[in-house]
């Protein structure tokens, strides 16, 4: 029994290795702070300029240098300005009417690459991505030039076309990835089951394709709505949208009303982008 | 003599460079489990999707009763496939996913209604009619296949390895329910596997393919007893093979001379000639083991698997025989010792030759 009990040097050993460990983890905890920290740094690089724009949108002072107390008169500033008003109402037409034909066409387009062989498929392939990685810049050089051409008067229907011609890419991307994961399995066994073409299409491919399609939808929507160099390029008299009239603003001089209306735009985003990747990953999990 | 169910009159299937089947003549009669049973890539697959239509043919023809439907398309045929991985839509309920034929063939509500309740309860899932698949297990799943297939009662219906997913349990729940299932229904049943117990199990008759060709077609035991080729006797279960010429022939008797002029007695039903190059099939099971035998080696190594004992034995030009012998007692695996010599004794009648 007796060599149970520990004996001195055995219990200056515990209390050595005690002592070691409480510094182990010290320095433990030490890196710790320091890759929090570090980590937090970055976050409020990224995040500090957002969160002061949002906290500007409510400062009383016409100036965004000092705070001096709470307000939401911007945003009442914001409201009764008729040509905010008009600016959102076109962009609002713009988003919407493109992102519906540009859903239908980059959905089609994503079916006929994916689903058929063709010999100029590469090639069709390879000019789907292109409007991703032309500068928008030259897109919206592009577009002009090409709308002069034809003698089209600048206005509404020229910046649908334009976002039309750059949304295309994306849904047809993006409705084609969700394509691939579903295979061909589904359609084969469809078919196996007595549906023609068309009913395979539309009883198995399209209903597990929605998350695919809407997911595009919303990224399209999204675009459109903040797109301000091809907007700029390809607008005319009365179209101007609300990023366009945003940088208007800002010419003259930066009120909060901009910070307001930034805010709202901000929030927007950030409810559009996650929905739209949730439905993809959810669609992905089925 | 009837129309078979479905006759395979010269398919060749290529993919490319690629030929995936290479002249298959097939003919499966009405009400049959026939079974096609290879290695992975020798053309099973293809061949049954041909049948259900999912694949085109390069040439040749299928006839459904005597009805060619080689180019008639997959939702035209009156045949419904079990895919491996089951195929469900994941979109639509049990009960939508074995409606989906009968909705398709624009039967009446009611009647579809009636026709989806006894299939799942057929297949014992009466219960999960609301749920959605991936709500489902595997076995589970597998069974909802099943129902959504035969619920459109085909004339024939193609299982790509249907149990390929399942552990090994339930899989050999499922292949003893499946071929009572398939006798209950009476409809024919053309069966895709790689796993020749699982075929020997179910079948009435397997057809053994390799490289695109059929080898053999014939009932299970026929398959096991007298293959006709090296690769069938091989995959399909264990195999001993020894290589010799003819030394005597009397009527199906046939004495094989081996390299070290070893005679040993094997039967042929296929005609051979004095001197020809053959080869020996026998399976471990059907070889005794005693102190001195129609052929002699050494024990080589002892493997006790329980219910038998494996014995490798080898001979004096060093090929290598594996004997079973079943442990009737509880000592007879320390009969003999390794290094001991043993001889080798068979009847005849087990041991087929093969032509080289």
């Amino acid at each position: 029994m007796t060599d149970q009990i520990p004996s001195k040097t055995h219990q200056t050993q515990l209390r050595l290795d005690y002592l070691a460990k409480g510094y182990a983890s010290f320095i433990n905890r030490l890196k710790q702070l320091f890759f929090n920290g570090y980590a937090g740094l970055v976050y409020l690089f990224l995040y500090a300029p957002i969160i002061l724009l949002v906290v500007y949108s409510f400062n009383e002072s016409r100036f965004p240098t000092y705070w001096t107390g709470f307000t939401l008169q911007w945003y009442r500033v914001l409201f009764d300005d008729h040509l905010v008003g008009a600016a959102l109402k076109n962009t609002l037409i713009v988003a919407t009417s493109s992102t519906i034909i540009s859903t239908i066409i980059g959905t089609m387009i994503a079916i006929g690459v994916e689903r058929y062989r063709f010999r100029t498929k590469p090639v069709v392939d390879g000019l789907l991505i292109m409007p991703i990685i032309i500068p928008d810049i030259a897109m919206a050089i592009m577009l002009l030039v090409f709308f002069k051409l034809i003698k089209m008067n600048l206005g509404l229907y020229t910046i649908i076309i334009a976002h039309v011609a750059f949304n295309i890419s994306f849904v047809a991307i993006i409705v084609r990835a969700r394509m691939a994961t579903l295979g061909t399995a589904m359609e084969e066994a469809a078919s196996d089951l007595y549906a023609n073409e068309w009913q395979t299409f539309w009883r198995v491919t399209f209903p597990l394709l929605i998350p695919g399609i809407l997911g595009g939808a919303l990224f399209a929507f999204t675009l459109s709505l903040d797109d301000f160099v091809i907007t700029n390029f390809t607008s005319g008299p009365g179209s101007t949208t609300l990023p366009v009239r945003i940088v208007g603003m800002t010419r003259r001089n930066i009120t909060p009303e901009i910070n307001a209306l930034s805010t709202l735009m901000l929030i927007s985003a950030m409810t559009l982008v996650p929905l739209s990747l949730w439905l993809q990953r959810r669609a992905k999990m089925s | 003599m009837t129309v078979p169910a479905v006759e395979l009159v010269n398919v060749i299937k290529h993919f490319g460079d690629v030929v995936a089947v290479n002249d298959v003549n097939l003919k499966i009669e009405d009400g049959e489990f026939f079974s096609l049973l290879g290695p992975s890539g020798c053309g099973k697959t293809t061949t049954l999707r041909m049948i259900a239509g999912l694949e085109t043919l390069t040439s040749g023809e299928i006839l459904l009763r005597g009805k060619a439907i080689g180019q008639t398309p997959a939702f035209k045929r009156p045949v419904n496939t079990v895919f491996q991985n089951y195929a469900l839509f994941p979109h639509l309920t049990v009960e939508r996913n074995v409606a989906f034929g009968l909705e398709m063939h624009k039967i009446p509500k009611e009647e579809i209604k009636k026709r989806v309740a006894e299939a799942l309860d057929m297949v014992l899932m009466g219960d999960l009619s609301r749920r959605r698949p991936n709500q489902l297990s595997g076995g589970q799943q597998q069974r909802i296949a099943l129902a959504r297939a035969l619920v459109n009662r085909p004339e024939v219906l193609l299982l790509d390895e249907p149990l390929g997913a399942l552990d090994l349990k339930l899989r050999k729940a499922m292949q003893l329910e499946l071929k009572q299932l398939q006798e209950q229904v009476g409809i024919t049943f053309i069966y895709v596997t790689h796993d020749q117990e699982e075929a020997l199990t179910m079948s009435d008759r397997i057809a053994v393919m390799d490289e695109g060709k059929i080898l053999q077609i014939g009932a299970p035991q026929e398959i096991y007893e007298h293959p006709n080729t090296r690769f069938v006797a091989d995959f399909i279960g264990e195999t001993n093979f020894l290589e010799g010429t003819v030394s005597d022939i009397n009527g199906e008797a046939i004495d094989v001379s081996l390299d070290d002029h070893t005679i040993v007695k094997a039967h042929s039903d296929l005609s051979v000639q004095k001197g020809q190059k053959v080869g020996v099939v026998i399976r471990p099971e059907k070889i005794n083991l005693a102190s001195s035998g129609m052929v002699e080696g050494k024990v080589l190594e002892i493997i006790y698997i329980g219910t038998d004992t494996r014995y490798v034995v080898q001979l004096k030009d060093n090929t290598s025989i594996t004997v079973r012998e079943q442990n009737l007692n509880s000592t007879q695996a320390n009969k003999y010792k390794r290094g001991d010599k043993v001889g080798l004794n068979w009847d005849p009648a087990n041991a087929q030759v093969l032509k080289k």
